[in-house]
């Protein structure tokens, strides 16, 4: 593996520019303030309770993401391309949305395989045909963002499901200002506050025809156990939207309403934290109990709008990634900014070949998997593991797509002995209205707290840190 | 807003009223024993105190004998009992955390910072009275803090009304059961059989609901069970009494109805209940049996409780 591109210093002794100030700031700064603030920011974390829930794991039900002080920094120059970038690849996805469930010209141009879409579970057939406001699918999406060297920001994963991690964004940049003042004074960060603004107007702005000229946005949750809740809950606040479960929710006569102290008052759109299987018992599981029944009826008759749209897991799926810049560039004859990783399809027999020959210095994901879970590192796994992920390869190929191990960039970190690198990558989230798409300047950095560690999710022991952009 | 919201807001402020009220009725009863029996007669303190909080049944269950060691285990730590200091705790963080929109950050971190600190006395237990007290207290404290937050912080919208009337509600249960355990300590004087043994019966009562240098302010007057009656049942000006939690009852869902635009069963009945108690004297109560009295009125404040979630919380 090829040494890991050190975001703050350059070989040689030098430091990037991005982060000189920091630098002699931290050099002032004596070790146990440092200390000092990591376990303010901790305990000011628990108290105000921002917490995720760990699945399978029964000894506590609530953690904290670990946080670290240090902030990661980029230029506003490289911001600027990477906003580029993202607003080309979230246009893509959408209009690629769009054209899969009404034209399918990519697929008559042969640029993706048919059963690529149509074998896939979650491609929705109910979307066939159906006419979503401004043809807008994907609102809000969280794009994973790795850098292995100075020039490139290479696309991990597109999440155009129901992204997380963007209260992370915000309750750190606050954390962050109270505990360090000082360091703010010294730098022009660009603010992200302005998140849930941005993030209303949009979702006003895609309300359906039939909604009242003040619509009504609600937040809908699986409930106070789901592993996001705090997001939820956080978000309808800043919002000041009503954060909803499936049982307060009821659908008549096509159009949805929610129940309140006054009896039922209607909803025009509602932003989803709910996957698609459990949106609406009566079309996806019928054993779904954190859904609506009769919400698609509505949704088809176009009553109500969401966000995301339903069957967006078509665009983000691992299979379909690997045919993401053939994608950007079909639908807008640029050429992608942003470069995705190379990647092997295990369902090619070539590529299949060459990955069970070489699992050993390959990440392999499971096509439809998420969160870090059921993925194999190969150069951080043992034999055994190795060979008993050859045999779910073997079984089901289709299943898989294998990647080079990157070596993510670093950053300095608060480690037990001291600051040192650590890997890290960054989700910026990208909004979508009827009219533009924005993006707060950063987004949530997250780092494996582990030395040597390339896995960030905080499903597996990954941090967080502030990002700043510089505002030069 | 949501039915959900306020049917969470509306629990949320029960359960903190009730482990308040639990800590104080373990607070009086402790001080009641600890005195030499020559001065509190037979009856056995640590029984009445599982019949105010309306779980000897369950408590019968799962102990033999209701000492100080089961009862303070059963009523403040006990994972089974599902109205425990614990489990009302948990239930009150559990509410406010699906109602986080609707609280003001100083209510929220009233109850998830106790929640936290609380995580280290399930774990570890109170070995020694001090730590009991300290514990009970500690309970006490927090929901004075949350109500003060409450009034303190909150909107006065419906969010409001509804959790205030949860505590109302809670509140006037509360009082009308010490009653209805008591209310044989309080039968004038040439009715009951007892006498001065009683003096610590009385004060342990008030204690109980915080009354009982309020007692001495309102009647200018040594304990006597007639007035402490009067009290605890027709004294408005006793945050406690039934007649106080009725007048806000009342005013709550009077405010509810003008912002609604509509009154409904849930006013009328309440209103019912206040004129009542309005209109009584101590003495057409003795005269109607205050136990029946007593008992009337708890099953009356129980339906309230269900017309409220009747009307507005499903």
């Amino acid at each position: 593996m090829a040494v890991a591109f050190d975001e703050m210093n350059i070989p040689g002794g030098d430091l990037r520019p991005a982060y000189q100030e920091l630098a002699r700031w931290l050099k002032e700064t004596p070790p146990e303030a440092l200390e000092y603030r990591r376990q303010e920011a901790e305990l000011l974390f628990r108290r105000i309770g921002i917490t995720f829930a760990v699945y399978g794991d029964s000894e506590s039900t609530e953690r904290l993401i670990p946080f670290d002080v240090i902030p990661r920094i980029m230029s506003a120059k490289e911001w600027a391309v990477l906003e580029k970038g993202l607003k080309q690849r979230v246009r893509a996805l959408n209009m690629f949305l769009r054209d899969i469930y009404h034209g399918r010209d990519i697929l008559r141009a042969d640029i993706v395989p048919d059963d690529l879409i149509f074998q896939n579970p979650v491609f929705r057939p109910e979307m066939n045909g159906q006419q979503v406001p401004h043809d807008v699918y994907v609102h809000i999406a969280g794009i994973d963002i790795v850098r292995v060297d100075a020039e490139d920001f290479i696309v991990l994963e597109d999440n155009a499901r129901t992204p997380s991690g963007v209260s992370y964004m915000l309750e750190n940049r606050e954390i962050m200002m109270r505990l360090f003042p000082d360091l703010f004074a010294r730098h022009k960060v660009a603010p992200v506050e302005r998140y849930p603004d941005e993030l209303l107007a949009a979702l006003r702005s895609v309300a359906p025809q039939s909604a009242s000229s003040e619509p009504t946005v609600a937040l809908l949750t699986p409930g106070v156990y789901n592993s996001a809740y705090y997001e939820h809950s956080f978000l309808a606040d800043k919002l000041g939207i009503e954060l909803v479960e499936g049982r307060d929710l009821v659908v008549k006569n096509n159009e949805v309403f929610m129940r309140t102290t006054e009896g039922l008052k209607r909803v025009d759109v509602i932003y989803r934290r709910v996957d698609d299987d459990f949106l609406d018992p009566l079309t996806f599981r019928p054993d779904s109990v954190l859904g609506v029944p009769g919400l698609m009826s509505a949704y088809a008759a176009g009553n109500i709008t969401l966000a995301n749209a339903v069957g967006t897991g078509i665009a983000d799926d691992k299979a379909i990634y690997s045919y993401m810049p053939d994608i950007v560039k079909f639908y807008l004859g640029e050429e992608p900014i942003l470069k995705n990783v190379p990647t092997w399809r295990c369902r090619e027999p070539k590529d299949l070949a060459y990955v069970l020959d070489n699992l050993s210095e390959l990440v392999v994901k499971e096509v439809h998997g998420s969160g870090g879970y059921g993925m194999l590192i190969g150069p951080a796994a043992t034999k055994a593991t190795i060979e008993a992920f050859r045999d779910k390869l073997k079984r089901e190929p289709e299943g898989f797509i294998a990647q080079p191990t990157l070596a993510l960039s670093t950053c300095p970190t608060c480690t037990a002995s001291g600051l040192a690198p650590r890997h890290v990558d960054l989700r910026p989230f990208v909004l979508t209205g009827s009219k533009s798409t924005t993006i707060v300047p950063g987004g949530l950095t997250r780092v494996a707290l582990k030395e040597g560690s390339l896995v960030v999710n905080s499903s597996q022991g990954g941090g967080t840190k502030d990002t700043w952009i510089l505002d030069e | 807003m949501l039915s959900r919201t306020a049917e969470n807001l509306y629990w949320l402020a029960r359960y903190v009223e009730r482990a308040e009220y639990l800590a104080r009725t373990i607070d009086a009863t402790l001080r009641v024993t600890a005195l030499p029996a020559a001065y509190i007669g037979k009856t056995n303190e640590w029984d009445s105190a599982l019949l105010t909080a309306g779980v000897a049944a369950s408590f019968y269950q799962a102990y033999e004998e209701a000492n100080e060691h089961n009862v303070v285990e059963y009523l403040s730590f006990s994972q089974n009992n599902p109205s425990s200091i614990r489990n009302c705790i948990e239930a009150a963080r559990l509410n406010s955390r699906s109602v986080r929109t609707a609280l003001t950050s100083e209510m929220w971190d009233t109850i998830n910072s106790a929640w936290i600190e609380l995580q280290a006395v399930w774990s570890k237990g109170t070995s020694t009275r001090e730590d009991l007290a300290k514990f009970l207290r500690f309970v006490q404290e927090t929901s004075l803090r949350f109500d003060g937050s409450a009034y303190r912080t909150m909107l006065r919208n419906d969010a409001y009304w509804f959790s205030r009337m949860g505590v109302h509600l809670e509140r006037a249960d509360n009082t009308a059961r010490i009653l209805d355990v008591k209310y044989h300590v309080l039968l004038p004087e040439e009715e009951h059989v007892g006498g001065p043994l009683d003096f610590y019966q009385w004060s342990s009562i008030l204690r109980s609901v915080s009354a009982l240098t309020a007692y001495h302010w309102v009647y200018r007057e040594t304990l006597k069970p007639w007035l402490i009656a009067d009290l605890l049942i027709l004294n408005d000006t006793l945050p406690r009494s039934l007649a106080s939690c009725y007048g806000n009852l009342v005013r709550n869902l009077d405010q509810i109805g003008v912002a609604y635009g509509r009154q409904g069963p849930a006013q009328r009945h309440a209103r019912g209940i206040r004129n009542r108690l309005e209109h009584s004297n101590m003495n057409d109560i003795f005269q109607h049996g205050v136990h029946e009295f007593i008992q009337e009125f708890i099953a009356d404040n129980s339906r309230l409780g269900e017309i409220i979630t009747k009307q507005y919380l499903i």
